[in-house]
């Protein structure tokens, strides 16, 4: 298994086998058997004037497939679903990136694209908030607001000529700290209506980033753009030593953030989808079984893990 | 020297047209987008592939397609004598030369416009055909990384010694002095991609070796399509709904 480096116990072995056989039992029938390798021909009705999506190409009037994965169609439209691949951006995802370069006018970001993706110093909001042209002296300024290896959430606004632009133009997005950045395959995380998620019970903050990588941190409260009377917080940054010293998160926050970021690394290993029940079960389970946060990393919860998904995905097809 | 006894048997106890025993694994690298260890009898090789990403060097990147770089090189450990210098000598930059060349003739480059892929293939233990390993462990690692290919790309290699074509030659039969011919196919499009020869033949002769060669490319790649489905079902199986 990628990844998995660990010495599983005879016992263990079998158990694993056990649950991932009856993983493979549950899942569709239909998409092991649409599954293509690359050059695998995909059987297609000639007459019906059929559309040639991604993943597949016209060689000497047969339509083959040019990735590994699962061919789909829609209505008219063939395509083959690559698994294991960078990560194809979309308008209006929620992505996390690091920065790499300060340019300019704009910061690049690295996102698990085949380019580096570009947030211009107009999509930022300006720390003062107020809406304005940006000057020579923002652009010289613009280290203080992101530097280099600083992690940033932003949405994709689109592609323009010199590659993949971002925005951050509000208080969701922005600068990340006090976290763990993970990353994970992104066909593990799906594209949903809320990718901010707040567990109330750990007083953590966790945002799956569609391109793959997710931040685990310290919750943080959303301030509202629109409330006039609030406190500029511009003064924040000349805090004296001690405050600051204070402000540090505390152990149990700390920890519940390190459960966390185990508990994604484990179901990224074990190759299985990323939603907030799967995460928030696991996390559950570690805390029942008052494991030590290093042990989720152990052979035996993974073990325990596999059985627990292969336990749940079963009592949610019965319910159907 | 006998390299194929009276009986028809080589020295490790193969007939003329046997294979070494293939086996492959993908996915051993877990930090590279791509990866894949491939093993023909006794040669290991493991090829590890980076890529669709941003073009390090500014001045390569080209606007319409995809740089593809390469790098081959052996280990200190991979042969008898300890080697000295792993990279960068003259073979190790033709072999990797030779990798890029085939590989771009199937990676279907104008898909990702300016941006860099970058292919490693490294060999652990060198027993004759490493060429031919580090393609087929590539094509393994391309495949992985769902860097889309107008097809597979296998090779393999014959010889011709005691006047009997031999598919598959490991490093004694190699360094016999005997013609050593390594060819890459497109086993799809049916079409030769790599064709290269040490030594002499005689042309007819070379026909039926090149002819073995390829009938060996074509076991290969049944066997990295089996390998390649059998990954794609598992991940979607584990993957769930």
């Amino acid at each position: 298994m990628r990844g998995l480096q660990l010495p599983l116990t005879q016992t263990q072995k079998v158990r694993l086998q056990n649950a991932l056989q009856q993983l493979e039992s549950l899942s569709s029938k239909v998409n092991s058997d649409a599954s293509v390798t690359v050059a695998d021909s995909i059987s297609v009705n000639h007459e019906e004037g059929v559309l040639k999506g991604h993943g597949t190409a016209d060689i000497n009037g047969d339509l083959v497939a040019t990735l590994c994965g699962v061919v789909e169609r829609v209505n008219k439209l063939v395509y083959v679903r690559a698994l294991r691949s960078r990560y194809k951006p979309e308008v209006g995802d929620i992505v996390i990136g690091r920065v790499v370069e300060v340019s300019q006018k704009r910061w690049r970001l690295e996102i698990n694209y085949s380019q580096d993706a570009v947030l211009m110093l107009s999509s930022m909001n300006m720390p003062d908030g107020v809406q304005r042209r940006r000057t020579a002296v923002d652009e010289l300024n613009m280290r203080s607001i992101f530097e280099e290896k600083d992690v940033v959430c932003a949405e994709v606004r689109g592609f323009q000529r010199d590659g993949l632009h971002l925005q951050a133009r509000s208080q969701k997005y922005g600068k990340l700290n006090r976290g763990q950045l993970l990353t994970v395959p992104p066909y593990l995380v799906k594209r949903q209506k809320q990718h901010y998620h707040h567990l109330e019970q750990y007083g953590v903050d966790l945002i799956l980033g569609c391109n793959g990588f997710i931040w685990v941190g310290e919750h943080v409260e959303a301030k509202d753009d629109m409330v006039e009377d609030q406190v500029n917080h511009s003064n924040r940054n000349s805090a004296s030593l001690e405050e600051q010293e204070k402000n540090y998160t505390a152990l149990e926050t700390r920890k519940y953030i390190c459960r966390a970021a185990n508990a994604i690394r484990v179901l990224s290993t074990l190759g299985f989808n990323m939603t907030l029940e799967i995460i928030k079960g696991v996390i559950d389970l570690s805390l029942s079984l008052n494991l030590d946060i290093h042990d989720m990393l152990g052979s035996e919860f993974y073990v325990l893990v596999a059985e627990k998904e292969a336990e749940r995905r079963s009592s949610s097809k019965k319910k159907r | 020297m006998e390299y194929v006894s009276p009986e028809g048997l080589r020295l490790d106890g193969r007939r003329p047209m046997e294979m070494r025993q293939i086996r492959a694994e993908i996915g051993a690298v877990s930090r590279a987008d791509g990866s894949a260890i491939f093993e023909m009898g006794n040669t290991k090789v493991v090829a590890a592939v980076y890529g669709p990403r941003e073009v390090q060097n500014r001045s390569q990147q080209m606007s319409d397609q995809a740089l593809i770089r390469c790098e081959y090189s052996m280990a200190n450990f991979s042969t008898g004598d300890r080697k000295r210098k792993p990279k960068g000598d003259r073979r190790s930059t033709e072999i990797s030369m030779v990798i890029r060349q085939t590989m771009e003739a199937c990676i279907m480059t104008h898909l990702m416009p300016r941006s860099q892929i970058d292919i490693y293939v490294q060999v652990l233990q060198a027993d004759g055909g490493t060429r031919s390993a580090c393609i087929n462990a590539a094509t393994l690692a391309l495949s992985d990384a769902g860097i889309p290919m107008c097809d597979l790309v296998t090779s393999c290699s014959a010889g011709y010694l005691n006047s009997t074509p031999l598919l598959d030659l490991n490093y004694i039969e190699d360094s016999a002095g005997g013609p050593d011919v390594t060819v890459g196919i497109l086993p799809k499009l049916d079409k030769v991609t790599l064709l290269q020869m040490d030594s002499k033949l005689p042309i007819d002769i070379l026909e039926n070796v090149m002819q073995l060669a390829t009938e060996g490319c074509k076991a290969v790649a049944n066997y990295i399509r089996e390998i390649l489905l059998e990954n794609t079902k598992q991940l979607e199986y584990r993957r769930g709904v």
